[in-house]
């Protein structure tokens, strides 16, 4: 029941956000300082999401060799500046993860 | 000659292909993902089937398995999709001419894979009399995969139930960390993706993952805040440009008048 509840609210949210702007048309307008602070939505929550997922995956900060989240994601941060390259970046820092992964077992 | 709708339709599915080969182990780890955090089967279908948005579904079964109850699920759900204000502004003034069930047809499947697609379709082009079905193709193409990776998902975890430990997790990390990257072109929003991070981190332990909620909120703030203060600085220095320009030209006009043969 609790989870019907939570993923017919989410849905709802979601919907709602896309379709807001569409549903009026253009007859909407948002004041720049509002679009402007918009444009920082997704990486900054993005960010705020991974950040403790990569740092800190045993629940405290841990950049020695033992962690590959964090080295695993630095080599894929480095692919993702140098080749701008949503599936390399990807590719590439999983394999590492894998090989850093199995290299520690 | 405008293509037809059909041509229109399968293109937009064609476009989607890279953004659908993106999207396979993202879709399969969100299935496996979901019951060892305690989600049921048919929710994790449920999700993708009436939410059908990638990064707040792994968020909510993130959240679930802390414990965390649906209003702040459904809550973080809102703060994290709000970027789809944003693609959904981008487009309104090509779809606004449709009835309204297609454009709550489209507004449904606008997650940022079908946007990025089709808002390239638009960019510059004025044969857009059918450019809706290249907008419904990239959807139903990318729609029908993450439908499908969910429930081979859902499978792949029933079979090998210890899979959430070889650290798969990090198929998440690593395609936002990749989403993140080309944002990072000034400062500014250098400046919000670090302090979001540093916030998240040092924050970590309030309960319900509000250190999230906080970390974003903040990095947001202080992204704009910095933005201001760079338009001002960029602002006083061309100003101060101007003067020093004029001061010039009149000193030299002065001097030019004063050494003036007739």
């Amino acid at each position: 029941m609790n989870e019907t509840m939570m993923i017919a609210g989410m849905a709802f949210v979601t919907f709602g956000i896309r379709y807001v702007m569409f549903a009026m048309a253009g007859r909407i307008r948002f004041a720049l300082w509002f679009k402007q602070a918009l444009g920082y939505v997704p990486p900054v929550v993005l960010s705020a999401i991974i950040a403790p997922l990569i740092l800190m995956p045993q629940g405290y900060i841990d950049l020695s060799l033992a962690n590959p989240y964090f080295w695993a994601a630095l080599v894929a941060a480095g692919v993702g500046f140098w080749r701008q390259h949503l599936l390399t970046t990807i590719v590439v820092g999983l394999v590492c993860f894998v090989l850093l992964k199995w290299t520690m077992m | 000659m405008p293509s037809s709708k059909f041509t229109e339709f399968i293109n937009g599915a064609k476009a989607t292909i890279p953004m659908i080969i993106g999207a396979i182990p993202f879709g399969i780890i969100f299935g496996t993902l979901a019951e060892p955090s305690g989600l049921s089967i048919w929710g994790a279908m449920a999700m993708s089937l009436f939410v059908y948005a990638g990064s707040s579904q792994f968020i909510a079964v993130g959240l679930l398995a802390t414990g965390a109850g649906p209003v702040i699920i459904i809550a973080t759900t809102f703060v994290v999709n709000l970027r789809h204000l944003l693609y959904a502004t981008a487009l309104v003034g090509k779809v606004s001419h449709l009835s309204q069930g297609w454009r709550a047809l489209l507004a449904f499947g606008l997650t940022d894979e079908s946007f990025a697609v089709v808002n390239s379709r638009y960019l510059g082009r004025t044969d857009t009399i059918y450019a809706h079905w290249f907008f419904l193709g990239s959807i139903v193409a990318m729609y029908s995969n993450w439908q499908l990776c969910t429930w081979l998902g859902i499978g792949l975890g029933e079979l090998f139930p210890n899979m959430t430990n070889w650290g798969l997790d990090f198929a998440m990390s690593v395609t936002f960390l990749g989403i993140i990257i080309p944002y990072l072109r000034n400062k500014p929003m250098w400046l919000a993706v670090i302090s979001a991070a540093a916030f998240a981190i040092v924050l970590q332990d309030l309960p319900n993952q509000l250190g999230l909620v906080i970390a974003a909120l903040s990095g947001i703030c202080i992204g704009y805040a910095s933005q201001q203060i760079e338009v001002r600085i960029r602002l006083h220095k061309a100003t101060s440009d101007v003067i020093k320009a004029t001061s010039g030209v009149i000193k030299s006009t002065s001097a030019n008048k004063g050494s003036h043969k007739p």
